[in-house]
């Protein structure tokens, strides 16, 4: 029976090739994800061994257990106290902060949380092992520093400028002294780095004389660990010290971990691939089976047994998959090497290294695309030995049965009826229950509404039928070709379906919690700017001093944050100015005023007022962050904002026990409104800093709908892989249904069809099926949005379900794209069919 | 029937070929299909075109039909030379002047009876004669299955529908490709009748291609083709006739 599968595979070269496609992708993206995150942690790994190559014992400052307010850090003495121990060469102080600089046009260079500023740290040769400088030399002087080559080249900087260099202190300007190049992390992954005179670090990142880490480096062939044992009573509990072997294995697992959402994303998209692929596979092999009926009755005529048939499907489809698979494996490598060019483009530098390639990968790769195959075959195949021997006899083919159908149907109504109930229980309990039970829920409606597709596509399609006839002939023939066959329309728009599910459900969610952003900002923010820092710490007093004095600024606010202990209980308070606070923050005050703040009065949320049974006028003990107690009385209740915490104080009462205070926002409201010189003037008062960001309202509401816009977009990967299957499997159907209907063609171009219309009505039939995947996706995924969104109702004020139908219009778009793309060939050759063949009687 | 005056009735010629030859392959391989034949199909006259196995009879049809393009020669439908014509004009003429009859009946599954016997017209995009095509349902005798689909009927209603369809268009001459040849002998009579029926009643003309005996029978005049040449021709066929003249062609055939 191999020797006929063989047969079979080499006679449908051509039929099989879309199921080797389809598998070939699948397996491309398991193999590429699983070498690609191979190769990627073997490279990071290899880097952080060689960044601990030379560093045998590695110390860093610990917080004073006694004292927790005290700043850590390793005194001058303690790092010669070490240098001095046995076997030790070198000890290396380093001191490290947020350090960034401009470019041309004054925007700061790198992301903000991947700039680095650091100490050059000369050795008794006059060099930092740690970096190479490329030209001049490391900074020795107080107004000197040194930038990494790329930041310098991105800010067209040369030894000897001048350059601008915010920290979280006001912009210095220094000289540049060098530049240089390193194996640092932060610079790798597409940030910058500031190399400072040891005695300029300190002062900046932590205080004269002190060390946040040092770095010891040993003879050749000192033992680690007794270095270790000699450093540890020197530095007493004031710091943490372990072998460099330690951390790079420990840097090393932290990276594995890291990569592991990658590739678990990655396998999610080659997972999805595959599941749409089954449809396609098994389509091919339910063709393949009808169009040999004559032949497989034949053998069970001369004695096969309907195993035999059974399994020699199966073999064919082994046959196939493996073919595939490893295709497909090759295929899988280079688009590992391609991701990892594409990390570099987009600024992520991987270290360098060769591909990995393992035997896991391999073997996965050969084990999923073969069983995927053989999976999606055995229906078809199961179907090929029931046919009987006698239609080997008879001349008719057998023509599909719409019978079989009802089991298929209540089968898929019942699942569909379990999932849509449980996407709508889910979402009327909310919360993480909820989400869990709506995500079984969508994924049982899925495959309820899959397996429901056939039944689905008679009415669906009935619908076009008024805009089909604008077309003619040939539109009325393309609605009743592309339901002539429902298992086989079904199979075929279910890749996209399931496409448009996933894509459409999240375009509905994008577009949900982003309108509600949208509200929240402008309905609870009235302030014109706010202004932030690009390394996500704090902004200090003088910025808030500095933007207070902006001409033109007629309202200044900060949000500080602070703590108190009310009862034993911490709670987070958000420090204000009073008078002001209204100005920029629109929060909606239910009882007592906001004025009161000025009186030393707190504000309290209506959610914790009503929890705790707080009213106007009540007084609270409290005891600050400063350890000092006091009593505060309610002034005001107002409505929960996302802006501020639930207790809201005067700036002042907060300042007078924090001596250092911490402010992530300040709101700037403008007289006249925003303006680009409103905007300008803002940065002027703060010393167009470069470190500091300046949010209008827009930027704003994109800082809160990132993480679901980068989702998006993310999934709109998924939509691209979806399509390109989708239209394999269209182009699969059709070129099915133009030799099927070789016959029907032949008459149709007799009796006068021509050729262009001929095309025409193949490519509409492929834009129906296609346009019916994307619908039935598109409702389910509307749906799915909608059950996700109404769990998070609570959490998001001002929800309100968007249909985003601008998306939508552009996914029916692509969907009829694809049909017409899919098309191009099958139409093609329906109408180059050779008349004369195709009319020939039987 | 054989005192039929229709045969002379043909007064002008529908379809007409002028040393119509047809040439497969090249070299060692070449086959000559069609062989310098001149021959004319009277308009209102039902022609049956009979020959052996291979003898060209349908390659004959086919090239007088535009279906096929031919090597030499020249064919006119009316006063059209198809010759000159593109692939497009072909389609045009076959769709407005010419109508079908095929052996498979090729219907389309997805479409009614009645679909199907006004889709030449739908094609067109031309209105459908009503009066004309009840006229003809009515002779077909189909009236109470309009609203079936072709699987929902026998072969001999198929076939049927298929003259219908033929018909519906007004064409100026249909050919038939075996007709019968799917059909019961009862079934298969129907059909001829209906035929013969058109050409007397509805002065329409028929070119049929058939190997049976009794299926030319039907027909004013038979032309026998061998080895693509025109070696005899019949008038007021009989099956008896004709059976004799197969025959004898047969023993020269084997013979020669």
């Amino acid at each position: 029976m191999l020797r006929t599968a063989l047969r079979n595979v080499l006679a449908h070269k051509a039929r099989l090739l879309m199921t080797v496609l389809a598998v070939m992708l699948g397996v491309a993206f398991v193999s590429g994800t699983l070498v690609f995150t191979d190769t990627l942690s073997q490279a990071f790994r290899s880097q952080s061994a060689k960044s601990y190559d030379d560093i045998a014992v590695a110390v860093s400052a610990a917080p004073n257990q006694n004292d927790p307010n005290a700043t850590p850090g390793l005194s001058e003495e303690t790092r010669r106290k070490i240098e001095a121990l046995d076997g030790v060469t070198e000890a290396t102080g380093r001191v490290h902060g947020f350090a960034g600089v401009p470019d041309k046009d004054g925007k700061l260079i790198g992301a903000g949380w991947s700039n680095k500023g650091t100490n050059f740290a000369p050795g008794k040769d006059g060099k930092d092992s740690a970096y190479a400088f490329v030209s001049g030399a490391g900074p020795v002087e107080d107004d000197q520093i040194a930038l990494d080559k790329e930041t310098a080249d991105k800010g067209g900087y040369k030894v000897g400028d001048k350059v601008r260099v915010a920290t979280n202190g006001p912009v210095e300007t220094y000289t540049l002294a060098g530049v240089f190049t390193t194996e640092d992390g932060a610079v790798n992954a597409g940030g910058s780095l500031v190399l400072f005179d040891t005695d300029v670090a300190q002062k900046l990142f932590l205080r004269p004389g002190h060390f946040m880490d040092v770095n010891v480096s040993a003879e050749p062939g000192a033992d680690a660990d007794r270095i270790l044992a000699a450093v540890k009573p020197v530095v007493g509990d004031q710091a943490d010290a372990r072998t460099g072997q330690e951390l790079a294995d420990q840097q090393a697992k932290d990276i594995e971990a890291g990569l592991g959402a990658l590739n678990q994303m990655l396998l999610g998209f080659a997972a999805i691939a595959l599941f749409v692929g089954v449809f396609l596979i098994s389509n091919t092999f339910t063709m393949l089976v009808a169009q040999r009926t004559k032949e497989l009755a034949l053998m069970r005529a001369v004695g096969a047994s309907r195993k035999q048939i059974t399994r020699s499907v199966l073999a064919e489809a082994g046959l196939v998959g493996l073919v595939a698979s490893l295709v497909g494996f090759g295929l899988g490598i280079g688009l590992a090497a391609a991701l990892r060019g594409a990390m570099n483009a987009f600024g992520l530098k991987v270290p360098a290294g060769d591909l990995v390639i393992g035997t896991t990968p391999l073997v996965s790769a050969l084990a999923v695309g073969v069983l995927v195959t053989m999976l999606a075959a055995f229906l078809p195949g199961r179907r090929a030995a029931k046919i009987p021997p006698v239609a080997a006899m008879s001349s008719v083919h057998a023509v599909a049965t719409t019978k079989s159908l009802v089991v298929r149907n209540t089968i898929g109504a019942i699942v569909t009826a379990l999932g849509v109930g449980a996407i709508a229980f889910g979402a009327s309990k909310g919360g993480e229950d909820g989400r869990m039970m709506i995500a079984g829920g969508a994924f049982l409606a899925l495959i309820g509404v899959i397996v429901l597709i056939p039944l689905l596509s008679r009415p669906v399609i009935a619908l076009a039928r008024p805009v089909l006839k604008a077309f003619g002939v040939a539109g009325t023939l393309a609605g009743q070709n592309a339901v002539r066959n429902p298992r086989r329309t079904g199979a075929t728009a279910s890749a996209l379906a399931i496409g448009l599910t996933l894509v459409t459900g999240l375009s509905v969610l994008g577009a949900t919690v982003g309108s509600a952003v949208d509200r929240m900002t402008t309905d609870q923010i009235k302030a014109d700017y706010m202004i932030t820092m690009a390394s996500g710490e704090g902004l200090n007093q003088a910025a808030l001093d500095a933007v207070k004095k902006t001409p033109g600024a007629t309202a200044v606010s900060p949000q500080q944050a602070g703590w108190v202990q009310v009862k034993g209980d911490f709670k987070s308070v958000s420090g204000v100015t009073p008078g002001d606070v209204e100005k920029v923050l629109n929060l909606h005050v239910v009882d007592g005023s906001l004025g009161t703040l000025a009186e030393g009065r707190v504000a309290v949320d209506d959610k914790t007022a009503e929890k705790r049974g707080w009213k106007v006028g009540t007084t609270l003990p409290v005891e600050f962050s400063d350890k000092k107690k006091g009593a505060l009385t309610v002034g005001a209740v107002y409505e929960a904002s996302e802006f501020v915490s639930p207790l809201v104080l005067d700036v002042k009462v907060l300042n007078a026990h924090d001596p250092k205070p911490y402010i992530p926002q300040i709101f700037v409201k403008m007289d006249g409104g925003p303006s680009a010189a409103a905007e300008k003037a803002v940065m002027k008062a703060l010393g167009d800093n470069p470190a500091m960001t300046v949010m209008d309202k827009k930027d704003m509401r994109d800082a809160f709908g990132g993480v679901i816009n980068m989702m998006l977009n993310i999934m709109y990967g998924l939509l691209a892989m979806a399509l390109i299957i989708a239209v394999l499997g269209v182009v699969n159907t059709l070129a099915m249904s133009v030799f099927e209907r070789q016959q029907e063609i032949g008459m149709l171009r007799a009796i006068g069809l021509d050729r262009r219309r001929v095309k025409r009505m193949v490519r509409l039939e492929a834009v129906v099926i296609s346009l019916f995947g994307a619908v039935v996706g598109i409702a389910l995924g509307s749906f799915l949005g909608w059950a996700i969104g109404e769990t998070l109702r609570n959490s998001l004020p001002d929800y309100a379900l968007v249909l985003p139908w601008g998306r939508i219009g552009i996914f029916l778009l692509l969907a009829g794209l694809v049909g017409v793309l899919a098309a191009m060939w099958p139409a093609r050759s329906a109408a180059k069919l050779n008349m004369l063949a195709a009319i020939k009687a039987e | 029937m054989t005192t039929s005056p229709t045969v002379h009735r043909a007064t002008a010629v529908a379809a007409h070929a002028t040393d119509l030859t047809k040439v497969y392959g090249q070299g060692e391989t070449q086959v000559v299909a069609l062989d310098r034949v001149t021959v004319g199909f009277g308009r209102g006259e039902f022609t049956a075109i009979m020959g052996p196995s291979g003898s060209g009879k349908s390659t004959l049809m086919h090239c007088v039909a535009g279906l096929d393009s031919f090597s030499a020669g020249s064919v006119r439908i009316g006063d059209t030379e198809l010759g000159a014509l593109k692939d497009k004009q072909l389609t045009q003429l076959r769709r407005d002047k010419i109508g079908f009859i095929f052996q498979a009946f090729n219907l389309l599954p997805t479409l009614t009876a009645l679909e199907n016997i006004t889709l030449p017209m739908d094609i067109a995009g031309r209105k459908p004669d009503k009066q004309w095509v009840q006229q003809v349902i009515d002779m077909i005798g189909l009236s109470g299955r309009l609203g079936h689909r072709p699987n929902q009927l026998s072969g001999g209603q198929q076939q049927r529908v298929a003259v219908a369809r033929a018909l519906a268009s007004k064409p100026e001459i249909i050919f038939g490709d075996e007709p019968t040849g799917n059909l019961d002998s009862r079934s298969g009579a129907e059909v001829l009748g209906f035929l013969r029926n058109s050409v007397r009643e509805l002065g329409q003309t028929v070119v049929m291609v058939t190997h049976d005996p009794v299926a030319a029978s039907y027909a004013d005049r038979v032309i026998f083709l061998a080895d693509g040449r025109i070696v005899d021709e019949m008038l007021r066929p009989t099956a008896d006739g004709v059976l004799d003249r197969m025959k004898a062609f047969d023993a020269k055939g084997r013979t020669s």
